[in-house]
């Protein structure tokens, strides 16, 4: 059973939707700096960059990181192979598992999706800024205490999912939680313990816990 | 002395508690390091050229276009000329860059000259099986029972290639410095893993250091360092710098690892009571390349129904070599076994759970398994919902439901544990094992609190590094039995050498002496105590370390083998769509002394849902044209989701009958019944038998037409 349309929308989560903004984003990129000869004008009005190094600035966590790459190069592989952030993991590397989701804006989004220019004048949260072992987050500490996490590879992805989604649904129902988090893959099979957790983490967070 | 024996359950204050795992936290936080997640100082990153065909010999191979390249710092040829290729996505060349991205390009510009071979993937044909194990027997009154039979029923079931498709895809880092071989590897066994990198690094193993402290899934396909680690390793003493190599997802799902097909033509002969009394089997699957894999032994869990006549045959096929996944041959066995009691039972209209229970004197564990059956019928509540073969309420909507048992070994693996004793109190454990996600670390802390009387922080567990004392592959179930006997052998250990110093302080005899509450007290007196603090530091300024040794086999009642599981599949089928749906699931697992209640059932939940996955979506698809995956992603290699997996209820058998046999391990068993309790409920929903997982809409469509009975 896949998401629903109604479902996607309440959650803000969806794949569907997920794929069709970022998707159209992608190619716009890829047409500016590869487009053929009679897009030059339309191009240059553009600032093109490219294909070799350069600089970009990005916001992550509440920090500015300088910092110069291709622009073939993903949000995702910044993250991980440039700026040691590597809680967002690299698992199928092209938005279908959720395993790299962080937040733009406060939206989740595949960072594998991303590329790394695009992801510039945005503010960045990456599992890293949710919280650390010693100060878990409402969502962690749930995630602890249900085990909602067994070989945990999928897990931060998961965290930072269910972060967003419990902010856009402050109260919600089991089906929901399901059907929400229906963007992010386990392997060892945590479907069971997760939603408990994102039940608990609501109510925690609307007790003010 | 102190007992090493497990304390019985009203001495107990961890073993068997809910207790959450103790790396939680870093996994919660991203901050568990896995190997994907390594970064070493100057680190190169590595990319494979894979072969684009299943079945070739490599005429030529060109790499100075790529050796030229800027960034690029090693390049290696796997397969060089007059080589043969065997399989799709066999690793060819590799290359290490400064980038990823460098490495990428630099794979695309080696030219490779190959000659085209005919290539074999069709594992259904017994024509191609010449050549390979036959596995033949007959009993010698098979024929005549079989004609005696009041009933014949006649079936074909079977399960194709499947991948196990970790999250983190299988890879390793190395790295030389100072004359010897630092590697952080994804593996299911630290203290196995250097074996393989001797002869790449020129190393003695002494000098080869392996470190694995959290790895993303093995299930069975991460044992050694592989083909890759090995490429891996002399690509970091090429270059003279460390080198990441991972695999990409298409490669992981390609060539990492799969489970062997399975087809088998079955026929029972079935007396009017429902008791089976003869059994005919014909088998043959597929491990690809590999020897092993392809061979299955029936009848399963019911291997002692009298007549039998079996056949088993494997083929080998152009396909990367197949793992160990999960329960090795159990869920095709089970699948092929269970399906075929099922349709028996519906020919003779017989209720499937009375239909088992009158067979149960044909398995290892009867009395377990009538109970067992009895716990998951009622956990699904089966008197409200059972119906004869055929839904036949009105409507598109089916529902149904499907029962399967299986069996497994486990029982714990050597496993040795060195544990010091430091004169604070505080504790280090050592053991090289591993935590695949299935709790190893939280085991080995519950059990060292539970035997010191400390509380579950009070040990240090120190695990993944074939640095510290071996312990065995986390394959078979055996992880927490081997690690929990060996702590539990050590934390003894220590507790013996404390109370010798105690007891004289005291006034009290050592074996009259317990360790309790962050006290070590006197048995009979409990008042007369000092301070765990306290009694160590009688040690003087000197920690001690004792071993604990635990040898696969050895008597007592620390770890045995052999289960029993009854699983329960309550589904719906939408016999417009195909679209099968799993509402709930009922499992009744036996695993011996549970040491944490907590990851127990999420181990089931997750075998579970594995099973779903693999029953309703998995295949490997191959081109027979191409010898090619088709589906070599994580869009088209289809992992069940949350919205997948329906209400997954889990009873674990504890108690007198079950706690005294010690720890036997969970992993495995739960994963095996799946496929045919759900294949067994769709039969019974919908009125046909769906022989071939997985169960997709096509097949189950094409299975209704064939039956009459689409909507």
């Amino acid at each position: 059973m896949h998401t629903t349309d109604d479902n996607e929308t309440k959650s803000g989560i969806s794949r569907r939707g997920f794929l069709k903004s970022v998707g159209a984003g992608t190619v716009a990129t890829g047409y500016m700096a590869t487009g053929p000869p009679g897009s030059q004008a339309a191009a240059q009005a553009l600032d093109v960059i490219g294909p070799g190094e350069a600089p970009i600035t990005l916001r992550i966590n509440g920090e500015t990181k300088k910092l110069n790459v291709e622009p073939r190069v993903t949000l995702l592989d910044v993250l991980r192979n440039r700026l040691d952030l590597t809680g967002a993991k690299k698992v199928c590397d092209r938005g279908t598992c959720g395993a790299c989701t962080v937040l733009m804006d406060g939206s989740p989004v595949y960072s594998c999706l991303i590329l790394a220019v695009e992801a510039q004048g945005h503010e960045i949260t990456t599992i890293e800024g949710l919280g650390t072992p010693d100060q878990l987050s409402a969502v962690q500490a749930a995630f602890v205490e249900n085990d909602g996490q067994q070989c945990g590879f999928c897990t931060p992805g998961f965290v930072v999912s269910c972060t967003a989604f419990l902010k856009n649904n402050a109260d919600p129902t089991l089906e929901e939680v399901r059907q929400g988090l229906g963007g992010n893959l386990c392997r060892c099979g945590t479907y069971m313990r997760i939603p408990q957790a994102v039940l608990d983490a609501a109510k925690g967070l609307k007790g003010g816990v | 002395m102190v007992n090493p024996a497990w304390p019985s359950s009203d001495k107990r204050k961890l073993i068997g508690r809910r207790i959450s795992r103790v790396d939680g936290p870093v996994k919660v936080t991203g901050t568990a390091k896995y190997t994907h997640d390594i970064s070493r100082p100057g680190m190169l990153y590595a990319k494979i050229l894979p072969s684009p065909h299943a079945a070739a010999r490599v005429r030529a191979i060109d790499v100075s276009a790529a050796e030229k390249m800027a960034g690029v710092e090693a390049v290696l040829v796997q397969e060089g000329p007059g080589n043969e290729i065997s399989y799709a996505g066999q690793v060819v060349a590799a290359v290490a860059a400064v980038t990823e991205e460098i490495a990428r390009d630099a794979i695309r510009r080696i030219k490779v000259d190959y000659e085209v071979l005919p290539h074999q993937l069709d594992d259904t044909d017994p024509a191609n099986a010449e050549g390979k194990t036959s596995e033949e027997e007959e009993t010698s009154n098979f024929a005549e029972a079989l004609a005696e039979a009041d009933v014949i029923s006649e079936g074909f079931y079977g399960l194709p290639p499947i991948a196990h498709c970790c999250m983190e895809a299988h890879g390793q880092v190395s790295e030389y410095r100072d004359g010897e071989l630092y590697v952080w590897g994804s593996t299911q066994n630290v203290s196995g893993y250097a074996d393989q990198l001797v002869e790449a690094s020129g190393l003695p193993e002494s000098k080869i250091h392996v470190d694995c402290q959290h790895m993303g899934g093995g299930y069975g396909s991460k044992f050694g360092a592989d083909k890759w680690g090995v490429v891996c390793a002399i690509l970091a003493k090429q270059a003279g710098k460390p080198v990441k190599l991972l695999l990409e997802r298409d490669l992981e799902v390609m060539i990492a690892g799969a489970r062997p097909s399975a087809y088998a033509k079955v026929k029972l002969g079935v007396n009017k009571d429902g008791t089976v009394i003869a059994w005919e089997s014909d088998a043959l699957g597929s491990g690809g390349m590999s020897s092993r894999g392809g061979s299955y032994s029936l009848p399963y869990v019911f291997e002692n129904i009298p007549n039998k006549k079996t056949r088993s045959r494997g083929i080998r096929t152009n396909r990367g070599s197949a793992r160990a996944w999960r329960a090795p041959r159990h869920p095709q066995q089970c699948f092929i076994t269970m399906s075929a009691m099922e349709d028996a039972a519906a020919k003779l209209g017989m209720d499937p759970v009375e239909f088992f229970m009158k067979n149960l004197q044909y398995t290892e564990r009867p009395e377990v398994y009538r109970q067992e059956l009895e716990i998951a019928a009622d956990m699904i509540g089966y008197k409200g919902k059972a119906h004869p073969r055929g839904d036949t309420t009105p409507g598109p909507i089916k529902h149904g439901l499907g029962i399967s048992l299986h069996t497994w070994g486990g029982g714990g693996h050597n496993s040795t544990c060195d544990m010091t004793l430091n004169p604070d109190g505080s504790v280090n454990v050592y053991i090289g094992s591993q935590d695949l996600g299935t709790g190893t670390r939280t085991v080995i802390a519950i059990v060292v609190a539970e035997t010191l009387g400390l509380p579950l922080d009070g040990a240090q567990v120190n695990i993944g590094k074939n640095a510290y004392p071996p312990s065995g592959a986390s394959g078979g179930s055996t992880t927490v039995g081997g690690v929990s006997a060996s702590s539990r052998l050590a934390a003894t250990e220590l507790l013996n050498d404390l109370f010798a110093r105690v007891a004289p302080e005291l006034g009290v005899p050592p074996d009259q002496l317990e360790a309790k509450d962050g006290k070590i007290r006197a048995v009979n007196d409990p008042g007369k105590a000092i301070s765990w603090e306290a009694a160590c530091a009688l040690m003087g300024p000197m920690p001690i370390t004792r071993q604990g040794v635990y040898r696969r086999g050895a008597s007592g009642a620390l770890t045995t083998s052999g289960v029993g599981g009854v699983e329960i599949a309550d589904v719906s089928v939408d016999t417009e769509t195909g679209v099968v749906t799993v509402n709930e699931f009922a499992a009744a697992q036996d695993c011996g002394l549970i040491i944490d209640m907590k990851t127990s059932v999420s181990q089931v939940h997750g075998a579970i849902t594995m099973g779903i996955t693999y029953s309703l979506y998995e295949e490997a698809v191959y081109d027979p044209t191409t010898g090619q995956m088709l589906n070599a992603d994580m869009e088209f290699y289809r992992l069940a989701t949350m919205p997948d997996v329906g209400t997954i209820k889990v009873h674990m058998m504890t108690g007198p009958g079950f706690d005294e046999r010690g720890v036997i391990g969970l992993g495995e068993p739960p994963v095996i019944s799946p496929g045919a309790a759900i294949s067994n409920a769709v039969a019974n929903a919908c009125g046909v038998r769906v022989g071939v997982l997985p169960l997709t809409p096509d097949k189950v469509l094409a299975a209704l037409a064939e039956g009459g009975k689409l909507a």
